[in-house]
């Protein structure tokens, strides 16, 4: 009987019918690609959605022994309480002029660079193009100690107190952000095809016009990219903040939520939540509405040549 | 004729500057210069000042030559960190890369029309500032209010130790930097997916091939330097990670998740002994400096096909 029906179906699979068999496996794959997704996404998006759960709680129904996925009494208390301190609102401030200033550096340090490495060839340009790849892969780990050590001698040296102030991160991030900004305008620029600044030298253009005219319009997505990319490592970076400033009101937004927010062992953890929660929202609500562009920028950094 | 107008602009200064200024060389070293002194001043100098400073006594008054890192080598906690350095860096990369390749073939799969909202969902652990969300883990793990130990008690489980427990802390650091970069893994894989031509899954189906061996024979090869090279570029930044580790569990329980990055900041900056702090950085330089030599072959490789 059953070696009846197994016969009939291979039957049927053999004929024409093949089309449909694999139509349904197809369905099935969607099925469980869906299901997966579903998972994965869940697991994604947890911690953030803790975030926010955590984020309307009072400091009692968070210490209270009920289900913590849950909000019983909802409440904007600690989402007023941050932003009516002047503490967290300094922080907010210092982050937002620190990235805003970088990403302004970056930019300017950078397009012209990236423009001349990849249109005008000069004595040593391939060796510092491929320099500015290999800076990219050093790691501020490496770089923090030595760059202490450095700033403290240009006190001893000069009397200009660089540590401890929070203008001092607008020297440091250009070292993250510059590398990579280069990299991925010196790819975008290679990509336009060379007969039109060609055009535009012939016709009698300088090269700061075929920059300004021909290179950065034809290649905004690549330089809204980049600035994303600025933007978000500015805002996001916590080991150098950590180690060249201390006092309070030069603190930027990761390290101020981390060292104020805790007092000593007392966790205030629905003001912690909150505070991480606006912290993370510039770039989410950036990412939001660029996100072509932010995917655009990350792919490039690893895969255009 | 050119000639000329340099000989006879010999005698003016002024005209030979704004010669000079015009040749498109010169133009371009002058574009380059802030990203060169960008680079020269502020990483390159430190690096070199680094291995200056690793031989340094600690009031950096006296050469000491190889004296820290003897000291290192005769630490047990020195050993500690280079082990957990590589346990922490290898297993997250390589998890990492087999979510991320997992993800972006779920992704892959379904119609292009929804894509682009899954994709769009599931970026969103790496774009938040990762001190931001290794908050909300710390929270997750908090020893008393632990979300997840209070679903674990629903089903009548013990409370799990996330972060007061050495091997529970090693597999929770692990776990929140599996979480921050799988996304980046999968938005790579995704993109060097669709560059792999439909023609040759519909050669391999015509030619009966199963789904496992779809991907051993077509998708992993056509995607294999993409796959070197992110991982490779992952290793490095998971190498050099401070902020989950710092944040999650500064180190703890009795300094067996400290990676090099932490433990380098708590000795050079915390205890204020920048010789031995910089020596323990710079052990990170021969492992970046491997991996980077072999993302750069394969960058310059692809360059000149192009």
């Amino acid at each position: 009987m059953s070696a009846q029906t197994g016969s009939a179906a291979q039957a049927s699979r053999a004929q024409p019918v093949r089309y449909g068999s694999m139509s349904r496996s197809r369905r099935w794959a969607l099925r469980w690609s869906y299901f997966f997704l579903v998972l994965f996404a869940a697991f994604f998006l947890l911690p953030p959605f803790y975030m926010l759960i955590t984020s309307l709680k009072t400091s009692a129904e968070i210490s209270a022994a009920t289900n913590p996925w849950w909000v019983f009494s909802p409440t904007l208390e600690n989402y007023i309480e941050l932003l009516t301190t002047d503490q967290y609102l300094v922080f907010f401030r210092n982050s937002a002029l620190v990235s805003l200033i970088v990403v302004t550096l970056t930019m300017v340090i950078s397009v012209p660079a990236a423009f001349a490495l990849s249109r005008m060839k000069f004595w040593g340009s391939a060796t510092l193009a491929t320099g500015v790849f290999l800076t990219y892969l050093v790691p501020e780990t490496l770089l923090f100690i030595p760059l202490f050590k450095i700033f403290a001698e240009v006190r001893n040296l000069t009397g200009i107190e660089l540590i401890n102030n929070w203008w001092v991160l607008l020297i440091l991030y250009p070292t993250l952000t510059v590398p990579f900004c280069t990299w991925i305008m010196i790819g975008y620029f290679a990509s336009i095809p060379k007969e039109l600044d060609e055009a535009a030298l012939i016709d009698g253009a300088t090269w700061m016009q075929t920059l300004t005219k021909i290179f950065i319009p034809v290649a905004l997505p690549g330089l809204i990219a980049a600035t994303i990319f600025a933007f978000t490592v500015s805002w996001a970076q916590f080991l150098y903040p950590l180690a060249f400033t201390t006092s309070t009101d030069q603190l930027v937004l990761p390290v101020g939520i981390v060292t104020t927010l805790i007092k000593g062992d007392v966790f205030n953890w629905g003001q912690i939540m909150t505070g991480a929660l606006l912290g993370a929202a510039p770039p989410l609500v950036i990412y939001a509405f660029l996100m072509d562009y932010y995917i655009a920028g990350l792919t490039a950094g690893a895969t255009k040549g | 004729m050119s000639q000329t107008a340099q000989a006879s602009s010999v005698a003016v200064p002024r005209r030979t500057m704004r010669q000079w200024l015009k040749r498109p060389s010169t133009i371009a070293f002058l574009m380059t210069l802030p990203l060169i002194l960008l680079i020269g001043l502020l990483v390159l100098y430190p690096a070199g000042y680094a291995i200056h400073l690793a031989t340094l006594n600690k009031g950096m008054t006296r050469f000491v030559g190889f004296g820290n890192f003897e000291f290192l080598f005769g630490r047990e906690t020195f050993w500690m960190v280079v082990k957990q350095s590589c346990i922490f860096a290898i297993t997250a990369v390589v998890f990492k890369a087999i979510i991320g390749f997992v993800v972006a073939h779920f992704v892959h799969n379904i119609p292009s029309k929804g894509q682009r909202k899954w994709r769009g969902m599931l970026l969103v652990p790496w774009v938040i500032p990762p001190a931001m969300s290794t908050l909300a883990w710390l929270w997750l793990f908090d020893p008393s209010y632990s979300a997840f130990n209070w679903v674990l008690a629903q089903f009548g489980a013990d409370p799990v130790p996330w972060t007061g427990d050495a091997y529970w802390a090693r597999f929770s650091v692990i776990l929140v930097n599996i979480w921050i970069g799988s996304p980046f893994f999968m938005i790579m894989y995704l993109a060097a997916l669709k560059s792999v031509p439909d023609q040759l899954y519909e050669a391999a189906l015509i030619d009966g091939a199963n789904w496992w061996q779809r991907i051993w024979y077509i998708t992993l090869p056509m995607m294999r330097n993409i796959i070197a090279i992110t991982a490779l570029f992952s290793l490095i930044v998971t190498f050099a990670n401070f902020d989950i580790v710092r944040i999650l569990t500064a180190g703890g329980p009795l300094d067996l998740t400290h990676v090099f990055a932490t433990w380098s900041f708590l000795v050079g900056i915390e205890s204020g002994d920048i010789p031995l702090g910089a020596s323990v950085s710079l052990f990170m330089m021969p492992f970046l400096a491997i991996a980077a030599v072999i993302i750069l072959r394969d960058v310059v490789k692809r360059g000149s096909q192009a």
